[in-house]
């Protein structure tokens, strides 16, 4: 057979049920491959479109996604999310198309080096060299992108080597012996962490994304006795929002209770988490009387920003159930943390997470966001864009499951949200899908609403509209003086009528007393919908660690 | 340092001293790879991506036909470098590396110097060459070709005493390196 129609066996054999994409001249042969493959494929409008759509449908399902483009421009509108799934460690197998192999390097037209270009933002990446190479190629790309640390793969192939007449074997043996990631933890460590716990007086719990699989897990190990709990903006969902050791999410915007408790805290038990700028602020006043455990996939993350003193190499999963064990064979006295949670709730009643309604109709961004929670029923599969409004619901709307929560919190991508909301509902097809999105980023990825409409995709789409890049001009506002440069976007475009020519339901939501019937009214209208939400232009996140402070200064 | 995103102005000197990696301490590291296409360029890119530079750099075979050896050596830097050791690991085909001690270590290089030497100065250049085991390889009327192995302080060492004898070109393979006694490199 041919080898793009080995590859459609390589990625049955894979159980991939869909693939976002684009057509071009380099691919033409997969193209022609997917027309009777029996793989649905979704026809994006860009390929950034398509590559965020399959990080959505990765994040949302916990399975590795597919995005594919052509050579050349398609792979570098690929870039972006490949940086992205790197970023937020997202298992997704990219595949582009190349140029024949007698024009690589001669400037062919729409030749771009994808393997170099991509190089630093991958976890890994091949050119296919010879089409038998391809269906090992596969596997291995799918074997790699979704165990260890998972992240995106980019596979690159040549256009007359995906034409060429190969026989084809199913592999069902992958091995890789630069490639061997630990992934079950050191016994006698976790016994250390166990102890370390078991000791501690101020513990907190910290989880990033590397949890969203190990959330029964956490869950476990934390109401095994009564450990505070708190998630990176990454690994909301993994606990329980709605539990009562719940501290909220830490960070930049985290609540002051979350970044108080690990100001003060004497051991800090760090899962999946990674010590990021936006969690530690200020590094060298981070938890200053804290000692470390850090528990990662990743061998890489420990110690890279934060010191450990207690590592443990392995899968979360595989390792929290056995310091569950170890902690309880223990016997610790709770009583030990009487003192810390009488100091945790004075914080979290002195500081809970508000803001200033406004007096008349005018819509606060905050409201919005508990409004749709309301409206929601808290159960919908929230996708955001980045900026305030990610923020804004981060904090207010809650997730009491894992992957419900799906942003693009590294690399920090406007752009992401619509067609991560695609890829989301194209996987989990049951769920109520919405997007929360800001002005500035809904534009930026736009087109996808076509893909939404023409499929069927039924997202529901909330624009927080203050006609602002409010993120920006909040931090012009309270550091640059007030210098709004470049931040006002004037509103436009008409969102109402641009949802109505992409085929989509458009609306706008202007009283706040009628915000949660409109928006329950929103989310029941069949097929995509657009709903211009106009809030109000200058309100700003708070609480905030202001850049170059300790999360001791928090203002707001 | 300056916070990021705030209106701070930093001074030159201040970010030229944050940016300084270098402590002088050489580190030798030897990387066994795949022998895969582009296995070269991710690690040379995770090394140039925080701002170390390579001094030298040798590839080769080893006994194992699918693996490579490749060893370079680095000014060391004011962080470890075992951030980037851990990154190499992750790279796919990489499968091992080692960052040697120079005590424990036994470093070697080649290098061929094009020494002006001309019917005077010929026979001083000759008795330096002799001092230092170096090969001549190739005599020209006005030319000698020098071969010199040895640790990277012999071959400078070399340098400097033929250098005023004119040089005209030199080149160095960088070191390569294995452990002493038993222990595998």
């Amino acid at each position: 057979m041919r080898a793009v129609d080995a590859l459609m066996e390589c990625l049955k054999a894979e159980g991939v049920d869909v693939v976002f994409g684009l057509p071009g001249g380099a691919n033409l042969p997969t193209y022609d491959a997917f027309y009777d493959a029996g793989i649905r494929h979704i026809l994006v409008r860009h390929e950034a479109g398509g590559g965020h759509a399959a990080e959505g449908y990765a994040k949302a399902t916990g399975r590795v996604g597919v995005a594919l483009g052509t050579s050349g421009p398609g792979a570098t509108n690929l870039v972006t999310p490949i940086c992205d799934a790197m970023m937020d460690s997202v298992p997704v197998v990219f595949l582009t198309g190349q140029v024949r192999t007698e024009l690589l390097g001669t400037d062919g037209f729409q030749e771009a080096d994808t393997i170099g270009i991509t190089m630093p933002i991958v976890k890994h990446s091949v050119m296919i060299q010879h089409p038998l190479e391809l269906p090992r190629a596969i596997h291995e790309a799918f074997h790699i992108a979704r165990t260890g640390r998972p992240g995106p793969v980019v596979v690159d192939i040549p256009t007359d080597l995906s034409r060429a007449d190969i026989p084809y074997e199913p592999i069902t043996d992958i091995h890789l012996p630069g490639y061997q990631p630990t992934t079950d933890g050191n016994q006698k460590q976790i016994r250390l962490a166990a102890k370390a716990l078991a000791n501690a007086r101020r513990p907190v719990i910290y989880a990033g994304g590397g949890t969203l699989d190990a959330s029964a897990e956490l869950t476990e190990l934390a109401t095994s006795d009564r450990l505070p709990v708190t998630c990176t903006v990454m690994g909301l969902g993994a606990f329980p929002a709605s539990h009562p050791q719940w501290l909220g999410m830490l960070g930049m915007h985290g609540t002051r209770t979350a970044n108080y408790a690990m100001d003060e805290a004497d051991l800090i038990v760090a899962i999946g988490a990674r010590f990021d700028d936006r969690v530690t602020a200020k590094l060298s006043e981070f938890a200053p009387h804290a000692k470390f455990v850090h528990i990662d996939v990743d061998p890489a993350e420990i110690s890279k920003n934060v010191p450990a003193h207690i590592p443990i190499v392995g899968y979360a999963r595989n390792i929290l159930p056995r310091l569950t064990a170890e902690y309880r064979a223990l016997e610790p006295d709770p009583s030990r943390l009487d003192e810390w949670w009488h100091r945790i709730r004075s914080w979290q009643e002195r500081y809970p997470l508000s803001y200033v309604d406004s007096t008349d109709s005018e819509i606060k961004p905050q409201y919005m966001v508990q409004a749709l929670y309301e409206a929601s029923q808290g159960d919908a599969i929230v996708c955001s864009d980045v900026g305030q409004h990610q923020m804004w619901a981060a904090q207010h709307y809650h997730f009491d499951k894992p992957r419900r929560w799906i942003n693009s919190g590294g690399l920090g991508t406007m752009g992401f949200g619509l067609p991560a909301a695609m890829g989301a509902k194209v996987g989990c097809p049951e769920a109520t899908v919405v997007c929360i999105t800001g002005d500035g980023s809904f534009q930026m990825n736009t087109q996808e609403l076509a893909t939404c409409a023409q499929n069927g995709i039924d997202v529901k789409v909330f624009i927080m509209n203050n006609g602002y890049l409010g993120m920006v001009r909040q931090w012009q506002e309270l550091f640059w003086d007030r210098r709004y440069s470049q931040v006002d976007t004037g509103q436009y475009p008409d969102f109402v009528k641009l949802a109505e020519a992409y085929g989509a339901t458009g609306l706008r939501l202007t009283d706040k007393h009628t915000l949660v019937d409109d928006m329950r009214e929103a989310l029941v209208t069949e097929g995509p919908v657009v709903v211009d939400v106009r809030v109000a232009p200058e309100e700003n996140v708070y609480p905030m660690i202001a850049p170059g402070q300790p999360a001791r200064n928090m203002v707001g | 340092m300056g916070e990021p995103g705030t209106k701070e102005i930093l001074s030159l000197e201040e970010l030229e001293a944050a940016g300084s990696f270098r402590t002088g301490r050489k580190h030798i590291v030897s990387i066994l790879v795949e022998n895969k296409p582009g296995v070269l360029t991710r690690i040379t890119g995770l090394f140039a991506r925080r701002g170390f530079n390579i001094d030298t750099l040798a590839v080769g075979p080893t006994d194992d036909e699918t693996v490579s050896r490749i060893t370079l050596t680095l000014d060391g830097a004011v962080q470890s470098i075992d951030q980037v050791t851990k990154q190499l690991h992750k790279l796919i085909n990489v499968l091992k590396i080692r960052d040697l001690d120079p005590s424990e270590t036994m470093a070697r290089e080649l290098a061929l110097f094009k020494i002006s030497a001309d019917g005077a100065n010929r026979a001083e250049v000759m008795q330096v060459c002799e001092i230092f085991r170096a090969k001549i390889v190739d005599v020209s009327k006005r030319t000698l070709v020098a071969e010199v192995t040895g640790t990277q302080e012999k071959i400078d060492a070399f340098e400097r005493l033929v250098r005023p004898f004119g040089l005209v070109e030199m080149a160095r393979t960088g070191e390569i390196a294995i452990t002493r006694g038993r222990t595998e490199t």
